[in-house]
């Protein structure tokens, strides 16, 4: 039965424990190629497609439609056209009995903590045992959660840390003056901190800004850099969306803004405003955010100029961007061309790492794989 | 105007008279003993606070009142209510919410009421009781009834403004009332040498204009004696009283209390200072009564409350139609 | 992230956190510190109040946290005069019901500081009160009484209906400057919920969309917001589809939030657990049958306790909570509703 690829329900976020499949993107008989979108799967706080582990065709549908499924169960069956039928019949019955009985182990979940730099605590969540060390930096206002695509597909040949910046999600909420420095050296520190001695970079939006100037003052310990929507290598953004962000005092203030990040607005959900508000409302939330604010911000301009910075770095870099983007338009991507090699990504905004999270996947491995071996000292 | 009652030999209790008190002393223990087992089985809903170890209080006064006489009673009310003839079956249906309790189920263990007895109910607000009294005692006076009116309440009630502006109510009409204040060292997990800034609760009664009196709440003689003496002053004109009864409550605030706020001091009381061992003793000791006397009304009693604990079990419950009735006489 | 805590917890938490930062913030109330007050020769702290809620306060804050006599109007007042000379007390009124003893100094005194004294007095204390059937406390140990309060101008009410709401809105209620009724349904004390580390505040008069829905609001309480949101899924196998909208604080009272939604739904439940005479189920089909009135397509339902004390007996404590059955025969009389 080795042929027969289990198509399980993934953990998007560390809170997820269940989650039920909405639609099928893909019906029994079709061929489809790994990284298809199979099926559409909603969890009690986000919803999004799956994609194929492998490629096959798709033999049996097990789970059936917004029927609770705890992570790790299998809710399809993949497998070449040749494997017989009755293997397929055999292990559709098994996989639906565990389903029925509820007995899924528990999945171990991402290894969850604290660490301590420049008097700050940083909260990171690791998935993954071994491999290249990746660290993802998110975004203004965002947190370790929003790599929840992106973190569980790198996580089975990396091992793969998200932080939270200092300001942000169960990280301190105190951001010095706001420099990028400080989030930098929030960055660097943090991998002093777990001695991780070398780690390739992914970062988002802010974060791209961030791990640019953490890769040019600490060229040692960044072995690679994927970027996606990078703030602050042009001077175009989109002062309202932030201003808007950080002002906004209720759920009804905030989600109109939202719908700026996506391609599919549909996306903007109220979940998604439920969460960020929960944020917002945490003690000291509103002056990081601001202090924040005056270091993107310069004017309705971009306050950062990272590009220098990046042109000083010398490892291999990728960069994603969302051709609709609304944020940090694509725009930006000019003067990166001979930096970096820029992959436009159709059919998403500003949160290219949730829309179209295959092509970071992608990015990311690309660059860790033409990162030269670290010469042994 | 505060004097401890000592405890000398009382004349005057028949032997008749001191079989109801010792049979009305072991209904208490007994009922209580066995609700706190019946507790622990889970089957008995809702917030249960057991009397055992306060039954010389209850017995000591209300042995001296008739069907003209009121009480009022407090959360801790189960012994109010046996010592002032509320039925014991009654009762324990109550306690279990069915339709055969004394409230038809609406009460419980908290609200246990027999006006028909001049029992003004159990009552779930601290300091609840000491004010409906001297409206009883008001009452009495009015009608020239010979009535007399008792509150029960606790240290912790002792502190309640209601409890206070009640004495001074009592003295200023010169009510026959009775203010009985049960110092069983604790209100809830709250010491009452803390929370009672006089050295005694007693002491309060001249702030009042009333006579105060301590009185061992162990010993049955000498509540009787003290409780005695107020109402018959109380009966003829003389104004209220405020007893205070030290002891100590063999069970938690209510069940399922972890007690772990007081030191073991409920063995010691139950060895050497117990108010049924002691009358016992002393009954037997001076020939009023045979142990064999005694040993017939506790047979008697564990009869009573095994069968009414079977009864209130297998009492239906209340329907649906009873929830809208009781709200008011008509509309 | 996801840390489950219970709504006693999350109470426990905000109380500590807000003492840790602010000096001034103290806590009172009967066994509050356990019995500490009283040098016992048992454990210190043994209660933390009748069900626990501040045990742990008195090891950390011993000078904060002060037990009282049995006397209610005495220290409810003593808190409200702490407020007015720069303390913010929080002061437990163990159950609901005995506000009778001490409703003077709330209503009379809190209440009225700040406008009978031209803006110039603020009085910041919170009242901790626990309400609510469900534990067969009967009569006098589970009302459901903040109608009573919301009726008083200068009152804040606020009734949170899961942990993550109960840290916030005390948080808020500490560092507000007016008089707070903090309303905890006993039944909720072990409900467990995602509730961040941090201290965070939710602001008052904002109501929390629980649900979104285009057929009929759903407007819930406090414990009942979870029953509606049970009702909800019921009915969204019927083909109904609820928005639910819990008010969190009924003085002041999010009445935009309510009136938007039943202009988009045109039918509205109001689901209370209190009695239902001038009550805030009636007291929010009033406003909307005022404001809103062209929109509805049907009579405005609520969902109540009946006129009548709560009773003891389970059968008939049962029978008298609201519940999530009445919640969905209610929708239903909405939405079948031919003129
Ligand atoms: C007005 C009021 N406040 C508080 C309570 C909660 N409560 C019930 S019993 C009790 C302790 C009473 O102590 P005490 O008067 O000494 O009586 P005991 O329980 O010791 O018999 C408290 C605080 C109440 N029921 N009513
Ligand atoms: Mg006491």
């Amino acid at each position: 039965m080795s042929d027969i690829t289990n198509v399980v329900m993934p953990k998007w976020g560390l809170s997820m424990t269940t989650g039920r499949v909405t639609e099928w993107l893909v019906e029994e008989g079709e061929e489809v190629s790994a990284g298809d979108d199979l099926l559409e799967i909603d969890t009690d706080k986000i919803a999004g497609a799956l994609e194929s582990p492998a490629g096959g065709v798709l033999r049996r549908q097990i789970a059936e439609l917004d029927e609770p499924v705890p992570v790790g169960a299998t809710i399809a069956l993949l497998a070449p056209a040749e494997v017989p039928e009755e293997e397929i019949d055999q292990a559709a019955k098994a996989a639906r009995e565990q389903l029925e009985a509820g007995a899924v182990e528990e999945s171990a979940g991402p290894e969850i903590g604290k660490v301590t730099v420049d008097g700050r605590e940083i909260a990171y969540a690791r998935m993954g045992s071994e491999g290249e060390h990746i660290v993802l930096v998110h975004g203004y206002g965002g947190d370790k959660n929003s790599w929840l695509f992106v973190q569980e597909p790198l996580s089975s040949s990396y091992l793969v840390d998200a932080i939270d910046l200092p300001g942000h999600g169960e990280s301190t909420k105190d951001v010095g003056d706001g420099s990028l420095d400080v989030l930098a050296q929030a960055v660097t520190g943090y991998l002093a901190e777990r001695g991780i001695e070398r780690a390739h970079l992914v970062g988002h939006s802010l974060g791209g800004a961030v791990a640019i100037a953490a890769a040019a003052a600490a060229p040692a310990q960044v072995a690679s850099l994927t970027l996606i929507a990078p703030a602050g290598v042009g001077p175009d953004i989109n002062a309202d969306y932030l201003r808007g962000f950080a002002q906004a005092q209720s759920r009804r203030e905030l989600q109109p803004h939202l719908t700026a990040l996506f391609a599919d607005p549909s996306l903007a959900t109220r979940q998604l405003a439920d969460d960020l508000m929960k944020y917002k409302r945490l003690d000291g939330v509103d002056a990081s955010l601001n202090a924040l604010l005056a270091t993107l911000l310069d004017g309705d301009r971009a306050g950062i100029e990272v590009a220098p910075l990046l042109s000083s770095t010398r490892v291999p870099v990728r960069v994603v961007w969302g051709e609709a983007d609304a944020v940090v338009p694509i725009s930006n991507a000019e003067g990166l061309a001979d930096r970096a090699d820029v992959t436009r990504v159709p059919d998403a905004g500003h949160m290219a790492h949730m829309e179209q999270p295959s092509a970071v996947v992608r990015a990311v491995t690309s660059a860790v794989e033409a990162t030269p071996a670290q010469q042994p000292a | 105007m505060t004097a401890t009652a000592t405890v000398r030999t009382q004349e005057g209790l028949s032997a008749d008279k001191l079989r109801d008190a010792y049979r009305m002393m072991r209904t208490i223990r007994e009922f209580e003993e066995r609700l706190h087992t019946e507790f622990a089985t889970g089957e008995i809903p809702g917030f249960v606070h057991l009397y055992a170890g306060e039954e010389a209080s209850a017995t000591g006064v209300c042995t001296h009142l008739d069907e003209r006489d009121t009480i009022a009673s407090t959360h801790r009310g189960h012994g109010h209510c046996i010592a002032k003839g509320v039925d014991v079956k009654g009762m324990m249906a109550e306690i279990y919410g069915k339709a055969t309790g004394t409230c038809h189920g609406k009460g419980g263990s908290m609200h246990i009421a027999d006006l028909a007895k001049g029992m003004l109910g159990a009552n779930g607000i601290v300091g609840g009781g000491p004010p409906l009294i001297c409206g009883t005692a008001l009452a009495a006076k009015i009608q020239g009834t010979g009535g007399v009116s008792v509150a029960f309440f606790g240290d912790g009630a002792s502190n309640q403004g209601t409890t206070l502006e009640a004495m001074n109510l009592a003295s200023v009409w010169n009510l026959p009332a009775i203010f009985v204040a049960e110092n069983n060292g604790y209100a809830e997990s709250t010491a009452s040498t803390w929370s009672v800034a006089a050295d005694d609760i007693a002491d309060r009664a001249s702030g009042f204009g009333m006579p105060g009196v301590i009185v061992d709440g162990f010993d049955f003689f000498a509540v009787h004696e003290a409780a005695g003496e107020a109402i018959a002053r109380a009966r003829a004109g003389g104004g209220p009283t405020l007893i205070e009864v030290k002891f100590t409550r063999y069970f938690g605030h209510f069940e399922g209390d972890q007690q772990t706020y007081r030191a073991d001091e409920v063995a010691r009381a139950r060895e050497e200072l117990d108010c049924l061992k002691r009358f016992r003793a002393r009954v037997t000791e001076t020939g009023e009564l045979s142990a064999d006397d005694l040993d017939a009304i506790d047979a008697e009693i564990g009869q009573l409350v095994e069968e009414s604990v079977v009864e209130a079990k297998a009492a239906p419950l209340p329907t649906e139609a009873d929830l809208l009735t009781d709200v008011y006489i008509n509309y | 992230m996801a840390r489950m805590i219970s709504y006693r917890e999350a109470i426990n938490e905000a109380l500590a956190l807000e003492m840790r930062r602010d000096p001034s913030v103290i806590v009172m109330g009967e066994d509050n510190a356990g019995g500490a007050s009283a040098g016992s020769p048992g454990e210190e702290d043994a209660w933390g109040g009748v069900l626990g809620v501040t045990k742990g306060l008195y090891g950390e804050f011993p000078d904060r946290v002060l037990d009282t006599p049995i006397s209610e109007s005495a220290f409810i007042g003593a808190a409200v005069g702490a407020a007015t000379a720069g303390l913010r007390p929080v002061a437990e009124l163990m159950f609901i019901d005995f506000m009778g003893v001490c409703f003077d100094q709330i209503f009379n005194q809190a209440a009225k500081f700040r406008y009978m004294f031209g803006g110039k007095a603020v009085t910041p204390v919170v009242i901790r009160t626990m309400y609510g059937a469900g534990l067969r406390a009967a009569a006098q140990h589970s009302q459901v009484l903040y109608p009573l309060f919301t009726h008083i101008p200068g009152l804040k009410v606020v009734v949170p209906s899961n942990p993550y709401e109960a840290k916030g809105l005390l948080i808020q209620a500490i560092r507000d400057d007016d008089p707070v009724i903090f309303c905890e349904h006993k039944a909720l004390y072990d409900m467990q919920g995602d509730v961040p580390e941090g201290a965070y505040v939710i602001p008052f008069g904002e109501a929390n969309v629980v649900r979104d829905g285009d057929d009929v609001t759903i407007v819930a309480l406090g414990r009942m917001v979870s029953y509606a949101s049970e009702a909800a899924e019921e009915l969204a196998g019927t083909g109904v589809d609820a928005e639910i909208i819990d008010p969190r604080t009924t003085s002041p009272l999010d009445t935009e939030t309510i009136i938007e939604s039943v202009e988009r739904t045109g039918r509205l439940v109001v689901v209370d657990e209190s009695n239902p005479r001038c009550s805030v189920a009636r007291d929010i089909s009033a406003i909307v049958a005022e404001e809103a009135f062209g929109a509805l397509k049907a009579p405005i339902q609520v969902v109540t306790a009946p006129h009548t004390p709560v009773p003891f007996s389970d059968v008939l404590e049962d029978l008298y909570i609201p519940s999530t059955q009445d919640i969905v025969n209610a929708v239903k009389t909405a939405t079948d509703w031919k003129r």
